[in-house]
């Protein structure tokens, strides 16, 4: 039953397989995603034609490599900077709120709070929709009462930006409040005691005593921004992001070229989460 | 001497609960100034009061003469050694102590010289790079006391910072924070539920019980005249009785033993008498006290605390003291005794 | 801390003050008032909801989302509950962290790669039928995408994690002696999971369904892609108000009927087990 009780081997064996359908079946279309990007086909498909590079490097007539795709590259770029931005603002605001939800009390708290983690009961649907409604009536009504037209409220970057922080900033709250949580308010209180102020207390003794929480928050909220698509999709303008892109080319254009790029998200996340593993360990 | 702290009618309500009622009282410049009192008396509240933590409802604090009444703690000449101690664990033992006056902007090497001198003085010289994690109870408590003293306050506060080592080592550690006190003379009032802290350290103490100071003493005072039934139960062992009245110089307890008392002038309902204070088999000379017949029912043996019980004709039981020597050795269990108490070791109070 | 409001409150209370208030709550409300007006006109008006409840594939399509939503929470709990048992209290503790990390990589990959990944999977060239027409058991390939199964599998591939990290979470505090000491005493396993574990893991399996449950009514993801023709989802109406056919304020009507009608779901799911909101975020 458990690691210290006697099992039949019937039963462990048959927990076991059941366990290893499951990852089998939690790696299979990573596996399979990655195997076809080097599949020298034209279709996604198999069978299988022998091993090529054209889905990263090649520029001809019917094959165009990843990296000579002048607008998936650019949907990565955007994708980028857009997970980067998102990512600070969460951060800063997320540990904001974690600190005021935690550590003060005040008139209409509890209203806040409920606004704070309802992005997480919320389908980010009605966030992008409800975004855009205020974004566009906002925007109409600063052009009718001044001719300027504010461009950042018009769907675009920063309006995915924006979109996107309204719930990481609350993914951030909630792993910066469980660290905060197990953090000793005297420390604070003695660091005020020694002639700190509030803010410097702050900044000396809560941030750092922070920072692992602080790093997976950031972790946290660029990766769910690189692969956000249901928020994002009604947010964006002319610039795609990554998964909009792919999207795109999944429903009206699929070529391997989008085993490639998978390819290289499923590496860089599968060095990132070894990497976490080595370090956890080394702890 | 110069007074300072001055406490003045300090009261504070939480919403229907009142924490602290009408404390006044004083302390001197360089003294070492105790309150003792059971948790949730209201004595760290008195002291967050004191370090501005928190305001107080009614009632004045003076440190040094200047009122601190809206005085945010940064600003107050005070500091805390916490119960917890506090140590940033982030940080070494060095930057623990240097993290008040980098506050402060001082001069690096001033910062160094203040560092080193209060690491010397506290006795850990070597131990600048130490994480705070790898220090022992002892060592800790050191780097918490060296932190604030660093700050040369005008007082130091401790709220019960002993309360978190084993018994051996808080007992080497009294001695050594009485020491350090002496040394350096800052002033330090020290907060603590242990009487036996509070009357080894201090020059005075104020025993402390549902937000009111009972009284304020010297501590051999308190232990030899308590004003009040709850210092008298709450300073020292003492066996309590609920007396039923008084006639004359006789009081009686509800049980109906009846003892001498003189000198009474008020109608005591509750007695006490130490274990110390009551003589085994007492000179047949010796005068003003009473005597008593009674049976040793158990003895308790607890090396030089070992008392025994002993029981009177009414059934009355009695802790007594039984000093670890020749005289009393030959005592066992069952063996009928003479007991005797002195007049002025009947401590008798009002309590309703 | 009782003393008087100092800089570092307001400090931290305006970023975020501004956060709920902007990006929350106003664009909520907007959400409700648009759904009550219709295009060029400024009387309010029930036309969308109207439009809503006469239309039979509207109401049908919520209602079928919502049960499906409902059943897929239902399958992950079974398929979930079973590995979060395994990876806490089984497995020994040196494969924990690397098969949790392993668990963490598709969702870390994100929906879109992982659902293309089950699109070339289930297709009609895909490995499964290229594999069993090559075994020569069928002739022609089996339809396993484009339809209800396809996205049902997507739906619970991409839910799934939301229900074990949470159940593991508090498997991890859960004492392996309270089971010994069942087993000790005459428990059977079946009765030890259904009696001990099961109750134990409760307010982890809570917000595990709740979490699975809102993902899953409000993707768009799987049922688009791996979806057939009869599989529209709710989600989809939405898009399509807003990006096809422009319709703003009948989406909205969509947006928050979904908002409502998900909202009552969770919240009967938090009275019926007893628990609050703020717990399913820790």
């Amino acid at each position: 039953m458990i690691r210290s009780l006697p099992n039949t081997s019937l039963y462990r064996n048959g927990y076991r397989f059941y366990v290893g359908i499951f990852f089998l079946f939690l790696v299979l279309p990573l596996v399979v995603i990655s195997v076809l990007a080097f599949n020298d086909s034209n279709f996604i498909a198999l069978p299988w034609k022998g091993f090529t590079f054209d889905w990263f490097f090649a520029n001809t007539d019917d094959r165009v490599g990843l990296f000579q795709d002048e607008d998936l590259v650019r949907s990565i770029w955007v994708s980028i900077v857009t997970a980067l931005i998102m990512g600070l603002l969460s951060l800063g605001v997320g540990t904001a709120a974690a600190l005021l939800f935690v550590q003060e009390k005040f008139r209409g708290k509890n209203f806040l709070y409920f606004l704070a983690i309802a992005p997480l009961v919320i389908p980010g649907v009605i966030l992008g929709i409800s975004i855009i409604l205020t974004s566009t009536q906002v925007a109409g009504g600063i052009e009718k009462a001044t001719g300027w037209d504010p461009e950042f409220l018009s769907p675009g970057f920063w309006l995915v930006v924006l979109g996107q922080f309204s719930f990481g900033a609350t993914y951030v709250m909630l792993i910066v409040s469980a660290r905060l949580k197990k953090f000793d308010p005297t420390l604070e209180e003695a660091a005020l005691s020694l002639k700190a102020t509030k803010l410097e207390a702050i900044r000396y003794i809560t941030i750092p005593f922070l920072r692992p929480a602080l790093i997976s928050g950031f972790a946290v909220a660029f990766l769910i921004s690189f692969s956000n698509f249901n928020t994002t999709i009604f947010l964006i303008g002319s610039d795609p992001t990554l998964p909009v892109e792919l999207f795109t080319r999944i429903k009206f254009s699929s070529t391997p070229v989008l085993n490639a790029i998978s390819f290289l998200i499923v590496v860089v996340i599968s060095t990132f989460a070894l990497v976490n593993l080595y370090l956890d360990r080394k702890k | 001497m110069n007074k300072i702290l001055e406490v003045k009618h300090l009261t504070k309500h939480f919403k229907e609960f009142t924490a602290v009622e009408d404390v006044n009282f004083y302390v001197e410049e360089g003294g070492f100034f105790s309150i003792l009192g059971p948790s949730g008396c209201g004595k760290t509240t008195l002291l967050r009061m004191i370090s501005g933590f928190i305001e107080a409802t009614e009632g004045e604090i003076l440190i040094e003469g200047k009122p601190m009444r809206g005085i945010p703690p940064e600003e107050r000449p005070v500091n805390i050694v916490f119960q917890s101690l506090a140590l940033f664990p982030m940080m070494n033992v060095y930057e623990n102590v240097a993290f008040g006056l980098r506050r402060k902007k001082l001069d690096k090497t001033e910062i160094d010289t203040r560092v080193r001198e209060m690491l010397a003085r506290v006795g850990l010289e070597g131990f600048e790079k130490k994480k705070v994690t790898e220090l022992s109870g002892g060592q800790r408590q050191r780097v918490a006391i060296a932190r604030s003293l660093v700050m040369k306050p005008s007082i130091l506060l401790l709220d019960e910072p002993l309360g978190a080592l084993d018994r051996k080592l808080r007992e080497h550690m009294k001695v050594e924070l009485k020491l350090l006190q002496k040394e350096i003379g800052t002033t330090f009032i020290y907060i603590t539920h242990d009487q036996s802290e509070a009357l080894v350290m201090s020059d005075r103490v104020a025993v402390m019980n549902k937000g009111r100071f009972e009284q304020i003493d010297t501590p051999k005072n308190l232990y030899k005249n308590p004003k009040t039934a709850f210092v008298a139960g709450f300073v020292g062992e003492s066996n309590r009785f609920e007396l039923s009245g008084r006639q004359g110089d006789t009081i009686r307890t509800t049980s109906g033993w009846e003892l001498e008392r003189p000198g009474l002038d008020f109608d005591p309902d509750v007695l006490f008498i130490r274990p110390e204070a009551i003589l085994i088999n007492p000179d047949p000379q010796m005068e003003a006290i009473d005597r008593f017949d009674a049976t040793i029912k158990t003895i308790l043996f607890d090396g030089a605390n070992t008392k025994l019980s002993a029981v009177l004709g009414g059934g009355e039981e009695l802790l007594v003291s039984l000093p670890q020597n020749a005289r009393y050795d030959s005592l066992s269990e069952g063996d009928a005794v003479t007991i005797g108490i002195h007049y002025d070791d009947l401590k008798c109070y009002r309590e309703v | 801390m009782e003393t008087k409001r100092n800089r570092a409150f307001y400090f931290v209370l305006l970023p975020v003050l501004a956060w709920l208030m902007i990006l929350i709550f106003i664009p909520h409300i907007e959400l409700l008032v648009n759904s009550f007006k219709v295009d060029g006109q400024e009387s309010w008006t029930l036309e969308n909801y109207t439009d809503f409840f006469t239309n039979r594939i509207y109401w049908m399509t919520l209602v079928k989302t919502v049960s499906y939503a409902i059943g897929v929470t239902i399958l992950a709990f079974i398929v979930a509950f079973p590995v979060a048992f395994y990876l806490t209290k089984v497995v020994s503790k040196r494969y924990v962290g690397p098969l949790t990390m392993l668990l963490l990589v598709p969702l870390w990959v994100g929906e879109l790669i992982t659902i293309y990944g089950w699109m070339i999977i289930l297709g009609d060239h895909g490995i499964i039928n290229q594999f069993l027409i090559d075994l020569g058991w069928i002739e022609k390939p089996l339809p396993l995408l484009y339809n209800d199964f396809s996205m049902i599998l997507g739906l619970l591939y991409m839910s799934v994690l939301f229900m074990i990290v949470p159940i593991m979470s508090t498997l991890e505090s859960l004492d392996d002696s309270l089971i010994e000491a069942a087993s000790d005493l005459g428990a059977g396993k079946w009765t030890i999971i259904r009696r001990i574990v099961i109750p134990y893991a409760m307010p982890g399996i809570v917000s595990g369904s709740i979490i699975v449950f809102m993902l899953v009514i409000g993707d768009y993801l799987a049922p688009n892609i791996l979806g057939g023709k009869s599989s529209l989802w709710f989600t989809e109406q939405i898009y399509n108000q807003f990006l096809s056919t422009f319709n703003w304020n009948e989406g909205a009507a969509f947006g928050f009927l979904l908002l409502l009608i998900s909202s009552l779901i969770v919240w009967i799911a938090l009275k019926v087990s007893g628990q609050k909101l703020e717990r399913v975020g820790s």
